[in-house]
């Protein structure tokens, strides 16, 4: 006989809710680079439009954390779960939060030409997208194999972000009138980057979750 | 202040047909509370009985080792009154006995010989330790059973007290009580446990989780893990403590 059906079923919805929040996540920031690389500002609004279900997501997944510890106490493994969901939603908010700024800034940019051709963006933005999928994978799957080389990634993105970072200064020192698109463009990058950071932050929590064990990843 | 060490412990029902516990080694420490936890006739409280041989009382038969101050109980050399004088008891039901507030208290004193002058004393300090002293000091003379559930408990915990006993072994001293009277009850175990070992046995996990220093789950007769509360209750070691805990059991 299966005890605490209702409550197993509770946090199964949870974990699901968490999921679909990081999808959305994952989605927005994927969406964001797409928009800027094609210049499309629909689908920039899109994005910023659909934040505000992110949001209402986290306040739910929250509610049901406070609810899930208030009735039903929940000890070791489930204790783990429900604490990391309430921290990754901080950090899926985030991401999301970013792709909303870089939207803004391919509203803002949309009708000009790029100061240079985008590759390490593009780059960036694929990297990040990876570990978020290995972050919802893992979460999901209960498995941190795919995430304990979070540190070395993040290390990649936080080279090219320099690489871009210095770039982008040289075009603004050589071609002032540029500057008004670098700058974007750098604000585009930095965001990227923190994408990185919350992926990171995210990692942890799922091994704190998985193994009991506090690692720091950054 | 004591140590209770058991070695290889093994506590038999009925012509040995019921192995109720089965070669448990564990190291409870002294001023600290341990908590035994575990499904019904897991044989937690048969382990709180083992402590100071109450066990034999309902015809078991016991194996193994416990040893208390380095001393082991089951030598056949122990004095059983002066070990239950040393290691007290309170029960999951408040059972004063039907008399005054004081001679409830005074009762076991009186037995071991403790002088009369010395007895209003011993009396207000015991109730003073179990918390209870501000509520009754003026109701000294009333019959014991007319009080709380809560304020019959922590009597009992002062009648525990009254003998000077070195550890005190609770079996569920708050399943009977409300959640005011149960706070109350945790709240002196914390501050108990700075003058005595404290072992309790408990249904209750949050209960475990929030008043001891040391758990230990046991299963089927078995010792399963043992070890500091916050870690076996944030991440056991063993699969069957985790199922338990996280209430999977069934």
């Amino acid at each position: 006989m299966a005890v605490r059906k209702e409550y197993i079923e509770d946090l199964e919805e949870l974990k699901e809710k968490v999921l679909r929040m990081g999808e959305l996540a994952k989605v927005a920031a994927d969406n964001a680079i797409k928009a800027l690389l094609q210049r499309d500002m629909e689908l920039a609004s899109k994005i910023l439009k659909e934040n505000s279900v992110i949001d209402d997501l986290e306040f739910e997944i929250e509610n049901r954390c406070t609810r899930l510890i208030a009735l039903q106490q929940p000890m070791a493994v489930d204790l783990r779960t429900i604490g990391t969901c309430m921290k990754i939603i901080t950090d899926l908010d985030r991401i999301s939060d970013l792709a909303g700024d870089i939207a803004e800034i391919v509203l803002q940019i949309a009708d000009e030409p790029h100061v240079k051709p985008l590759i390490d963006i593009p780059r960036m933005s694929e990297l990040s997208q990876g570990m978020i999928s290995d972050c919802l994978n893992a979460f999901s799957e209960r498995e941190i194999r795919m995430i304990e080389d979070f540190s070395e990634r993040d290390n990649v993105i936080d080279a090219l972000f320099d690489q871009v970072r210095r770039e982008l200064m040289t075009i603004m020192i050589e071609n002032p009138r540029g500057i008004r698109n670098a700058s974007h463009l750098l604000f585009v990058a930095l965001h990227l980057e923190r994408i990185g950071d919350h992926a990171c932050n995210i990692a942890s929590r799922i091994i704190y979750m998985v193994t009991g064990e506090k690692r720091k990843l950054e | 202040m004591s140590t209770i060490e058991t070695r290889e412990l093994n506590v038999y029902y009925g012509d040995e047909k019921v192995h109720a516990l089965k070669n448990v080694e564990i190291k409870i420490e002294k001023n600290k509370v341990t908590a035994l936890i575990g499904p019904s006739g897991c044989g937690k409280t048969t382990f709180l009985r083992s402590l100071n041989r109450l066990n034999e009382l309902l015809g078991a038969t016991t194996k193994g080792k416990v040893i208390i101050d380095g001393k082991d109980i089951y030598d056949g050399k122990e004095d059983v009154i002066q070990l239950r004088k040393r290691v007290g008891m309170v029960f999951q039901h408040p059972n004063p006995f039907p008399m005054s507030i004081y001679d409830n208290v005074a009762y076991g004193p009186r037995i071991h010989g403790v002088k009369k002058k010395e007895l209003n004393g011993l009396v207000e300090e015991s109730l003073r330790k179990a918390a209870l002293w501000d509520e009754v000091k003026d109701r000294m003379q009333e019959i014991a059973l007319k009080f709380s559930g809560g304020q019959q408990q922590r009597l009992c915990i002062a009648r525990a007290l009254a003998v000077n006993p070195e550890i005190i072994l609770f079996d569920e001293p708050c399943s009977a009580l409300d959640p005011v009277s149960t706070a109350k009850i945790e709240a002196l175990l914390r501050e108990l446990k700075h003058e005595y070992t404290i072992v309790i046995v408990t249904h209750n996990m949050q209960q475990a989780a929030r008043v001891s220093d040391f758990t230990a789950f046991f299963l089927m007769g078995e010792l399963i893990e043992f070890g500091e509360t916050k870690e076996l209750f944030e991440r056991p070691r063993d699969k069957r403590t985790e199922d338990y805990i996280t209430g999977r059991f069934g």
